[in-house]
C-alpha cells in the first residue's frame, strides 16, 4: 500500500511530489529542503511565493490525497515532516511575521547539518518562544533545518497538545530522546531553565534562572554536537504575570497559574498575547567535540560549561535589550 | 540448532509456524510441540505431547523427551483455541504458573542448554513521561498493574531467576511488538478487526509491528546456535522498521475513527467489551492514548536479525486479508481526484494531459469508482 503512485498535478506537471521512503528522516529532510530552494529561490515563505492559486490548489490537493490515504511517514519520534511543512508552519507563519514581527539575527551559526543542540532561554507563560524560535530555524536558516524541540511531561500528557507536538518533531526533555536524535544529526532545540523561566514573575524579566541540572551539557558532549546558544527578547512581554495562584494551580495539577493584567479576569480574551517586537539572536557555536572522553562524567567540567552557555545568553539578553527601543516596536 | 527441540503453545499459529520452520533444519532430530489441546494445523513429523504446563507434568514431558532446546512461546494474551474460551483467569494463569513450573522442570533437567521465551515490548508500558524510543535497559515509569502486561513483566522475572540459577544455560527474550498479519492473533489485530475503530480524542499513537512470518523466523535465530558474529543470548526487542501513527493505520486499513474522550472510553470500557466491541484492556487503551516504540539496534547487531517486513509492510499484508473497511483510501483518494478534476480550470495543454493521465489511472486503480 506504501507503494501508491502519486501523480503529479498542475500545469508543472513534470515534478513528482516528493515522496520520502524508507524509514531514514535525516536525508528526506534534506531532499525537501533542497527543493524549497528551487521552488523559492528568493527565499521568500511559501505561502506568499508567486505561484498562481492554481498550482497551490494542485498542491494542496496532492497533499490531501497523500493524507487520506495515511500515504505518509513519521519518523521514531512521531515527526510528521509534511504536515509541519504544509500546515503547522504556516498556521504559525502570520503569528511569527505579522503579530510578533520576529527579528532573526544568526542563524548561520547553526550548521548545515550534523547534530547540533540549541540552547535557548525560556519565558513568556506559554512556551511561544519554542515555537517561534522552530520558524525561524526553518524559515531563515539557509539549510531550513528542522528545530526537533524537547518539551515538558505535561506537554505530552494534555489531548491534543501532545499530539500537535509530536507531529511537529518535539519529543520528551530527557537525556535518553536528547542523545538519540543529536545521535542523528538533528537540531535539537532545548529550554533548560523549563518552568522555572517560563513561569517566573514580570519583575524578573529577562534573569535567566538556574539551568536544571545542566544535562544538557553531557548530551551535547557525549554526541560531539556543538552547542549554539539563543537568546529571545520579547517574549518576557507577552503575558506579563503579576501574580501566581498556587491554590489554582495545585488543584488544576498545572506548575503554575499565571495571574496577568488580563488574565483571567477578561477570560479567554485576557489570554490574547501582547503584540511585542521579538528578537531572536543566535549566537557563536561552543565546540564540544575537542574534549577528551569521559569528560562527560566529569561534573566540574559539567558546571563550568553550563555557566559559559549561560553567561553567554545573559549578556546576548542584555546587548539586545540596550539595543530595542521599545517593547512594541 | 539443538537435536530435540521442545516447543511449547504448540497449538498457537506462532508455534505451529516455528515447528514448521525448525524441523527441516539441519542437525534437528526431533520437534516436540506441547500444549493444552491438539493443534488444528497440521505440523506433519512433529511430534505433539498433549500436557498442561501448569502442572507438574510438564516436568515428566521433559524427563521423558530430554530436549535440549525449549522454546516458551506459550505467553499470550488471548486464551487458545475458541475465543474466550476460559478468560483471562486461565490466560493469566498459564502465563505465570506455567512459566513457573516450565522453569521449574528446566531447572532439573539437565539437558536442556538453551531457553527461548516469549515476551511483548508492553513490559515497556506506555505514559507521557517515557522517552520516545525504548531500549532493552530502558526502566518503565510505571509497571504495568494488571493485564497481559503485568504477566510479561512477571515471566521476565523468573526467566532472569532462572538464568542466575543455571548459568550454563543460555537464556533469550524476544520482546515482541504487535504481530499482525494474514492470520495473527493479537488484541490488536482484534482492534483493527472493528468497522470503526474507537480512539482516543486528542491522541495519536505511535505504533509499532512485526509479521508473524518475522516473529517466526527471529525465535528461529533464538532457538538456533549462534552465527558467527553474533550472541543470540540476552533480551532484544523485535519490530519492524519505521512507525505509523494509529490515524495513519486507520486510514490504510479503511477503517473510519471514531475519537472519544478519554474518561468516557475508561467508564465506557466494560460496556464496549459487553457488546463485542474488542477486549478495550486497560493497557491497550494506554497503548492507544500514548503509543510505544521501541529501539531495535541490538535485534539487527547483536542478533543479527533482519525483519522482512516494515511495520507499514505488515499492516499492508494485514489490510490485504482482512479486505477493504468502510472507506477504502482507493474511494477517498479517488474523490479528491474528482474534486480535482472538477475545480482545476483547463489553464494549459499540460494540466489537461495530467487531467488525462490522471483520470486513466483512476479508472485503473478504482474501477467501482472511476
Amino acid at each position: 500500500m506504501g507503494d501508491a503512485k502519486v501523480i503529479p498535478f498542475g500545469p508543472s506537471g513534470g515534478e513528482q511530489p516528493e515522496r520520502p521512503d524508507g524509514a531514514g528522516e535525516g536525508d528526506t529532510g534534506e531532499g525537501r529542503g533542497r527543493r524549497r530552494e528551487r521552488e523559492r529561490p528568493s527565499g521568500e515563505p511559501e505561502f506568499t511565493s508567486g505561484d498562481g492559486w492554481e498550482q497551490r490548489l494542485a498542491r494542496g490537493l496532492a497533499f490531501l490525497r497523500r493524507r487520506v490515504r495515511g500515504d505518509y511517514e513519521v519518523d521514531d519520534f512521531g515527526y510528521d515532516p509534511e504536515l509541519t511543512d504544509q500546515v503547522l508552519m504556516s498556521l504559525l507563519r502570520p503569528l511569527y511575521e505579522k503579530y510578533f514581527r520576529v527579528e532573526v539575527r544568526g542563524v548561520e551559526h547553526i550548521p548545515d547539518e550534523g547534530g547540533a543542540l540549541i540552547v535557548a532561554n525560556h519565558s513568556g507563560t506559554l512556551p511561544l518562544d519554542g515555537l517561534m524560535m522552530q520558524v525561524a530555524v526553518h524559515d531563515h536558516h539557509p539549510a531550513n533545518r528542522h528545530l526537533r524541540l524537547l518539551a515538558a511531561d505535561l506537554v505530552f500528557l494534555l489531548p491534543a497538545v501532545g499530539e500537535l507536538a509530536r507531529k511537529a518533531g518535539h519529543t520528551l526533555a530527557c537525556a535518553e530522546d536528547a542523545a538519540r536524535l543529536l545521535e542523528r544529526g538533528e537540531a535539537v532545540g532545548v529550554m533548560p531553565e523549563g518552568y522555572k523561566g517560563l513561569g517566573k514573575p514580570f519583575g524578573e524579566r529577562y534573569k535567566l534562572q538556574r539551568f536544571g541540572r545542566g544535562g544538557f551539557v553531557a548530551t551535547a558532549l557525549r554526541a560531539g554536537a556543538p552547542i549554539v546558544p539563543c537568546s529571545i527578547v520579547g517574549a518576557e512581554e507577552i503575558y506579563p504575570m503579576v501574580g501566581n495562584s498556587r491554590t489554582l494551580a495545585r488543584l488544576l495539577g498545572l506548575p503554575y497559574f499565571p495571574v496577568t493584567p488580563t488574565f483571567p479576569w477578561l477570560g479567554a480574551l485576557g489570554a490574547v498575547p501582547l503584540p511585542t517586537k521579538w528578537t531572536i539572536e543566535f549566537g557563536e557555536p561552543i565546540p564540544t567535540d575537542d574534549y577528551p572522553p569521559g569528560s562527560a562524567d566529569d561534573p566540574m567540567l559539567m558546571f563550568n560549561l553550563t555557566d559559559r552557555v549561560r553567561e553567554t545568553i545573559q549578556h546576548t539578553l542584555y546587548k539586545l535589550l540596550v539595543r530595542r527601543r521599545s517593547v512594541f516596536f | 540448532m539443538g537435536k530435540v527441540v521442545l516447543v511449547t503453545g504448540a497449538a498457537r499459529r506462532l508455534a505451529g509456524g516455528l515447528v514448521e520452520r525448525i524441523r527441516s533444519e539441519p542437525g534437528v532430530e526431533r520437534v516436540v510441540g506441547v500444549d493444552t489441546l491438539r493443534p488444528a494445523h497440521a505440523a506433519g513429523g512433529a511430534e505433539f505431547v498433549r500436557a498442561d504446563i501448569r502442572r507438574p507434568e510438564i516436568a515428566r514431558v521433559l524427563a521423558e523427551q530430554r530436549p535440549d532446546t525449549v522454546v516458551h512461546t506459550d505467553v499470550d494474551a488471548s486464551p487458545v483455541g475458541v475465543h474466550g474460551a476460559g478468560g483471562r483467569g486461565a490466560v493469566k494463569e498459564t502465563n505465570v504458573i506455567g512459566t513457573m513450573q516450565l522453569l521449574a522442570a528446566c531447572q532439573n533437567a539437565p539437558t536442556v542448554s538453551r531457553l527461548v521465551v516469549r515476551s511483548t515490548t508492553e513490559v515497556y508500558g506506555s505514559t507521557p513521561r517515557d522517552p520516545a524510543v525504548f531500549d532493552e535497559s530502558t526502566p518503565p515509569k510505571s509497571l504495568p498493574r494488571g493485564g497481559f502486561a503485568k504477566d510479561a513483566v512477571e515471566v521476565e522475572g523468573y526467566v532472569r531467576g532462572f538464568a542466575r540459577r543455571r548459568p550454563d544455560v543460555s537464556v533469550t527474550v524476544l520482546r515482541f511488538a504487535h504481530l499482525l498479519g494474514p492470520s495473527a492473533e493479537s488484541p490488536l489485530a482484534r482492534y483493527f478487526a472493528l468497522p470503526v475503530l474507537p480512539t482516543v480524542l486528542g491522541y495519536d499513537p505511535r505504533l509499532q509491528f512485526v509479521h508473524e512470518d518475522d516473529a517466526v523466523e527471529a525465535l528461529r535465530i533464538a532457538a538456533g546456535e549462534p552465527r558467527r558474529g553474533t550472541i543470540n543470548a540476552g533480551t532484544f526487542n523485535v519490530a519492524g522498521d519505521g512507525v505509523l501513527l494509529l490515524s495513519q493505520c486507520a486510514r490504510r486499513l479503511g477503517r473510519p475513527e471514531l475519537p472519544l474522550p478519554l474518561p468516557a472510553l475508561r467508564w465506557g470500557r466494560s460496556a464496549l467489551a459487553s457488546v463485542g466491541v474488542g477486549d478495550f484492556s486497560a493497557e491497550q487503551l494506554r497503548l492507544l492514548t500514548h503509543g510505544r516504540v521501541v529501539r531495535t539496534s541490538q535485534m539487527r547487531e547483536t542478533l543479527g536479525f533482519e525483519p522482512r517486513f516494515t511495520t507499514a509492510a505488515a499492516l499492508a499484508v494485514y489490510a490485504e486479508a482482512r479486505g477493504p473497511g468502510l472507506l477504502p483510501p482507493e474511494s477517498l483518494a479517488g474523490a479528491v481526484d474528482r474534486l480535482a478534476a472538477a475545480v482545476s480550470p483547463p489553464a494549459s495543454d499540460g494540466a489537461r494531459a495530467a487531467a488525462e493521465r490522471r483520470g486513466g489511472e483512476r479508472s485503473q486503480e478504482a474501477p467501482e469508482h472511476g
